[in-house]
């Protein structure tokens, strides 16, 4: 069921192929380093193995030598470093209309929601050939979202999003591990990724009379009375919040931050922590009100809030983009 | 560093019992324990280093709520002592100076007023412990600490934060406390032998690292004091 | 040289000067401290090996049948936590360097005796400790005890085992301060610094890292219990903390200690290298600042343990590159010790062995430490079996065989006997097999996705054939170790009686009687030649007997 091959994991993003050739030219460059000690010693040890009449001869050293034994892998070793830096680059950054798809990790599953609704429980559905953005948070311990066929992995915290995002090539199953630690089922908590063609992923996206999540975000938004202060007026007691994602806020105490998705999990949950400049801390906290899924669909509200003006934020699978990052 | 001569080893130790067996000199047995003290507070200056640091990123992060529990020590009992503190280094010192000069009577006079002013240290201590758990500023299941952010009367004090600045406060004097209590024993027992006329110029080397060691318990409270007590104090 | 008599008429040495326990109880000769070491330090050796044939025991089979998740979960813990703190960290220095620091600069004894025996105490104390949370039920956080995990969510022994681990710190931390002052200060009339036996060197440098970063994690513990006792929130996010700081703090300490590990047991390879090329060590300059250097720049790299830990990208690339910068000093090292075989005159006894071995493998896992580094393969390989090999190809393959080599090497001198030579050589040979097999596979399984700490993998049947290799090696592996066990035993009773140079090598200790007198020297000696004066040494590696 699960895709492989032998001794070498799937192959089946776009950084799979990237990482797997500086992996093999680290293999080729250390295999060569090996050999060449390898073959020295071997050669010193036979070579000058102790015979009648022969003694040793003494040799102090070599500033030459240790330049060179220094300098040349130094300069190799920067440029695995490059390379390696480079790809983690890309890697952490993912793409401007990556479709997004909220992940809650909890001991010991993990738990899925799609832009348009749809949820699953350990296993995760996506399309080849778009690029895809795991926004995630734990509702306990620290986990790692791990899928060797992606060559991806990121630890999943609580209290605090992690993104993660990948672009599949190659439709099949692959396996999804979790990869911290967190207790008794560790091993459990494993599941996989369904990567299908197209056409297949649409038919399985139709199947169910889901909610889009930043409709759900809606709800809540007017349910818990955020609207009372957060109108699309300027008359509300609470900052506009229209057109705000991935905007620089002025804050009360003159800092400027950008409101990301963290900033806007903060101001949900702690809202005293950042007062937007000109406004009053009136804003009571959530924290322990909502659950982690509750508030991501709050998230995915606000940030439909500036689809309208154009700014990335709560992408759902069709508008993102076909054409690989990498 | 040790001469070159081949002195074959001990023949001072008929002179000076004080001298140890694998020593060569008393001049080595002396650098010896020196280094050996000024290494140990290296380390020591690590073990709180992880404590400050910890203390400084939250102080950095939650600096309104950190200023509120600060605001609630109380900057007498903490000044006091910190003069205190400063004097008993003070009578440290004079009790090393009196050893190296052969005064035994000067040593123990200062050695006990060293431990006096240390006591006096832990009991005002003790009374600003007690003061915060009667307030339920104590991290816990009573935690209380209602009120606002310095210069912000309506932003209300975040209790969790608040509570992460009691409890590094509590660990943090806490630790030094014990050293306080470490020291005062080693005090002690230095000041039954200073009684017993052990030291003198040929050999004062425990009142000296004992001396060393108190310094730098005063040096740790010196920096604690100004991060605990006085943030956003001028305002 | 020294002539020192008994009542009885036999030679005076350490080990007959007096009888009974009360007599080593409360030695201050840092041999006996020494010998006391070694029985914990073997102990605590078989301790951690039964753990982890457990574990390899369980992995043979996909699904878990051999333990339960949460047994299974104790054994890795506490084989990591009785390897790491229980073992490698103290075993050379406290055997091996207690034993000879004194003798190879030519002192009576390390600065501060009854601190080294309070050192023991410690370290037996936190033993005990230990003992007691493993016959308590263990504890299960894992070797590396993160948070919020550790504190919010286990209910197993968790404190025990953080003072189990202060307390052995402590041990630590007071002989990396002995064996830094004794170098300062005990040195003989001529012992310079750049005469002194690179295995001192190499123990200067370990303790500078013993010292500067083992009391962080001595307060990163206190502040764990702390946290676990009162319900603090200093690493909890639910009240407010960080569990990032918690894994700032813990590996500005281990990944030092790592340092700590391996740095001795290059001290020990140099010293065998040199005797038995009949050498002096190619680049001595180079080989001491080597140590230093990566003691110095060891301390700088700690987060590359944290690069998907949700550190923030420009941090990690810091990182990444320091890490490559620790990498050329211990490039450096392997370099000069293949140099040093260069026209030497080479014999094959079994310290050699585990010299051969030693470099080979720390080539290779010093290597692998550098796919680690490079950011964009570690995303892939972090948290899996491809770390696991890589730390256990530097432990066991580096230190563990050194430390290995460095007891057959110096075993005449601290017993008086000689081991067996056949079964020496037999037992490096299983060692060097057992382990290539247990561990090789595991790079191959890390790249595959195989994350550690998995007690079942029975949704990735794939990893099997793999695991079962790797099983394999290690009771081959096993019976490398038990080998010497019985046989240093054995030679105790029977072994031949040792001449005070079995092997001609060069070094102050060598100029001792075999075992040595209690306070080492008759006369203090006066040194007036460098180290590894093999030019000066006529005479070759006596054949094996």
């Amino acid at each position: 069921m699960f895709q492989s091959m032998p001794l070498w994991p799937a192959r089946a993003s776009t950084l799979a192929n990237n990482v797997d050739a500086l992996y093999i030219f680290l293999l080729v460059v250390s295999g060569l380093m090996s050999l060449a000690i390898f073959t020295m010693v071997v050669f010193f040890a036979v070579r000058y193995r102790r015979q009648p009449g022969r003694r040793a001869e003494q040799i102090d050293g070599s500033h030459a030598l240790e330049i060179t034994w220094s300098v040349i892998p130094f300069c190799v070793f920067m440029v695995f470093f490059g390379w390696g830096a480079n790809l983690y680059f890309k890697e952490r950054k993912p793409p401007q209309n990556s479709a997004e798809i909220y992940t809650v990790a909890k001991q010991w599953m993990w738990k899925f929601e799609h832009m348009e609704g749809q949820r699953e429980i350990n296993e995760l559905h996506v399309p080849v050939g778009r690029d895809v953005k795991m926004i995630m948070t734990s509702q306990d311990v620290i986990h790692s979202f791990f899928v060797p066929a992606f060559r991806i992995k990121q630890d999943v915290l609580p209290g605090r999003y992690t993104v993660a995002w990948f672009h599949p090539t190659k439709a099949g199953t692959y396996h999804l591990f979790c990869a911290e630690y967190c207790g008794t089922s560790h091993s459990g908590m494993v599941g996989s990724v369904v990567v299908m063609e197209p056409k297949d992923y649409e038919a399985w996206m139709g199947g169910g009379g889901t909610q889009p999540l930043a409709v759900t975000g809606q709800q809540l938004f007017a349910q818990l009375g955020c609207a009372t202060c957060h109108r699309q007026d300027t008359q509300g007691r609470g900052p506009n919040l229209a057109g705000i994602y991935n905007k620089p806020v002025l804050l009360e105490d003159g800092r400027t931050v950008v409101a990301d998705d963290d900033y806007l999990r903060e101001s949900i949950l702690q809202p005293a922590a950042k007062i937007v400049s000109g406004f009053k801390p009136l804003m009571p906290t959530f924290q322990g009100q909502i659950s982690d899924e509750q508030l991501n669909a709050l998230v995915a509200y606000v940030k439909s809030l500036s689809q309208a003006s154009g700014q990335t934020g709560g992408k759902n699978m069709a508008a993102a983009t076909a054409q690989p990052q990498m | 560093m040790h001469n070159s001569s081949t002195a074959t080893v001990n023949h001072e130790a008929h002179e000076n019992p004080a001298l140890l067996h694998h020593f060569a000199t008393e001049q080595q047995q002396r650098d010896a324990a020196s280094l050996g003290m000024w290494v140990f507070l290296a380390t020591e200056i690590m073990f709180f280093g992880g404590m400050f640091c910890a203390y400084l990123i939250y102080r950095y992060w939650y600096f309104g709520d950190f200023g509120a529990g600060s605001q609630s020590l109380s900057v007498v009992l903490g000044g006091t002592n910190t003069a205190v503190l400063i004097c008993s280094s003070l009578t440290v010192a004079l009790s090393v100076r009196a050893a190296q000069l052969g005064k035994s009577t000067t040593v123990v006079v200062c050695l006990f007023l060293t431990m006096l002013l240390g006591l006096v240290f832990l009991g005002i201590k003790g009374v600003e412990y007690h003061d915060k758990f009667v307030e339920h500023h104590v991290p816990g299941a009573s935690f209380h600490f209602p009120g606002h952010i310095p210069a912000h009367p309506d932003v209300p004090i975040n209790q969790q934060h608040a509570q992460i600045f009691f409890s590094l406060y509590f660990i943090m004097t806490g630790l030094h406390a014990l050293h306080m209590i470490i020291g005062i024993g080693l005090f002690a027992v230095i000041t039954y032998y200073a009684m017993r006329k052990r030291y003198g110029p040929h050999y004062y080397t425990p009142v000296e690292i004992a001396g060393l060691y108190w310094h730098f318990v005063d040096i740790i409270w010196i920096y604690l004091f100004p991060l605990l007590y006085l943030i956003d104090r001028h305002k | 040289m020294a002539t020192a008599v008994l009542e009885t008429g036999e030679r005076e040495t350490y080990l007959n000067r007096e009888y009974g326990i009360k007599s080593w109880l409360l030695t201050v000769d840092h041999k006996r401290i020494a010998l006391l070491y070694l029985m914990g330090i073997t102990f605590f050796f078989f301790i951690g090996g039964f753990f982890a044939l457990l574990i390899r025991l369980e992995l043979l089979t996909p699904a878990g049948d051999l333990v339960q998740a949460d047994t299974y979960n104790k054994l890795f813990t506490m084989h990591g936590q009785v390897m790491v703190f229980f073992f490698l960290i103290p075993a050379v220095p406290a055997v091996l360097g207690n034993f000879l620091i004194p003798i190879m600069i030519g002192a009576k004894d390390l600065a501060f005796p009854r601190i080294n025996l309070l050192s023991w105490y410690l370290y037996m104390i936190g033993g005990l400790l230990m003992v007691y949370t493993i016959l308590n039920g263990g504890v299960d956080t894992g070797w590396t005890f993160y948070t919020p995990l550790s504190t919010e969510f286990l209910n197993s022994h968790v404190i025990t085992a953080g003072l189990a681990i202060f307390v052995a710190g402590f041990s630590s931390i007071l002989t990396g301060l002995n064996f830094v002052v004794t170098t300062h200060r005990m040195r003989a009339p001529g012992m310079t610094w750049s005469r002194l036996p690179l295995f001192v060197w190499a123990h200067y440098a370990t303790s500078i890292i013993q010292l500067l970063g083992t009391p962080v994690l001595a307060i990163t513990l206190v502040l764990v219990v702390c946290e676990r006792l009162f319900h603090l929130g200093i690493f909890n996010p639910v009240l407010g903390g960080d569990p990032l700081l918690f894994q700032h703090l813990f590996w500005f300490y281990s990944h030092p200690a790592v340092y700590i590990m391996i740095l001795p047991g290059m001290g020990i390879i140099s010293e065998i290298v040199c005797c038995f090329s009949r050498k002096r060590i190619f680049g001595y300059q180079a080989m001491a600042l080597a140590l230093l250097g990566i003691a110095v720049v060891g301390f700088l790299v700690w987060a590359h343990h944290m690069f998907v830990a949700g550190i923030s990208l420009y941090a990690a690339m810091i990182f990444s590159l320091l890490s490559y910068f620790v990498a050329v000093p211990s490039a450096i090292k392997v370099f000069n010790w293949t140099s040093t075989m260069y026209k030497g005159s080479i014999s094959y006894q079994t310290p050699m062995l585990y010299a051969f071995g030693f470099i080979g493998l720390f080539t290779m896992g010093g290597l692998t430490g550098l796919f680690l580094a490079s950011l964009g393969v570690d995303v892939h390989v972090t948290d899996t079996y491809f770390v696991v090999a890589h730390f256990h190809y530097i432990m066991v393959g580096g230190m563990v065989m050194a430390y290995l080599g460095g007891m057959h090497f110096w075993w005449p001198k601290i017993s008086g006997k000689m081991y067996p030579e056949g079964w020496g050589r037999l037992a490096a040979l299983l060692v060097f097999v057992g382990f290539n097999l247990t561990f090789f596979p595991q790079f191959i399984l890390g790249y595959m996705g195989m994350p550690r700490r998995y007690w079942d993998y029975s949704h990735s049947p794939e990893f099997q054939i793999l695991n079962v290799l790797s099983t394999a090696g290690a009771t081959i592996l096993a019976v490398g170790y038990l080998l010497p066990m019985v046989y240093f035993l054995w030679s105790m009773r029977y072994g031949k009686p040792a001449p005070d140079n079995p092997w001609n090598a060069a070094g102050l200790e060598w100029m001792i009687p075999s075992p040595p007198p209690t306070f080492n020297f008759d006369h203090e000696p006066v040194v007036t030649w460098e180290a590894y004066n093999y030019d000066q040494i006529r005479e070759e590696v006596p054949v094996a007997q």
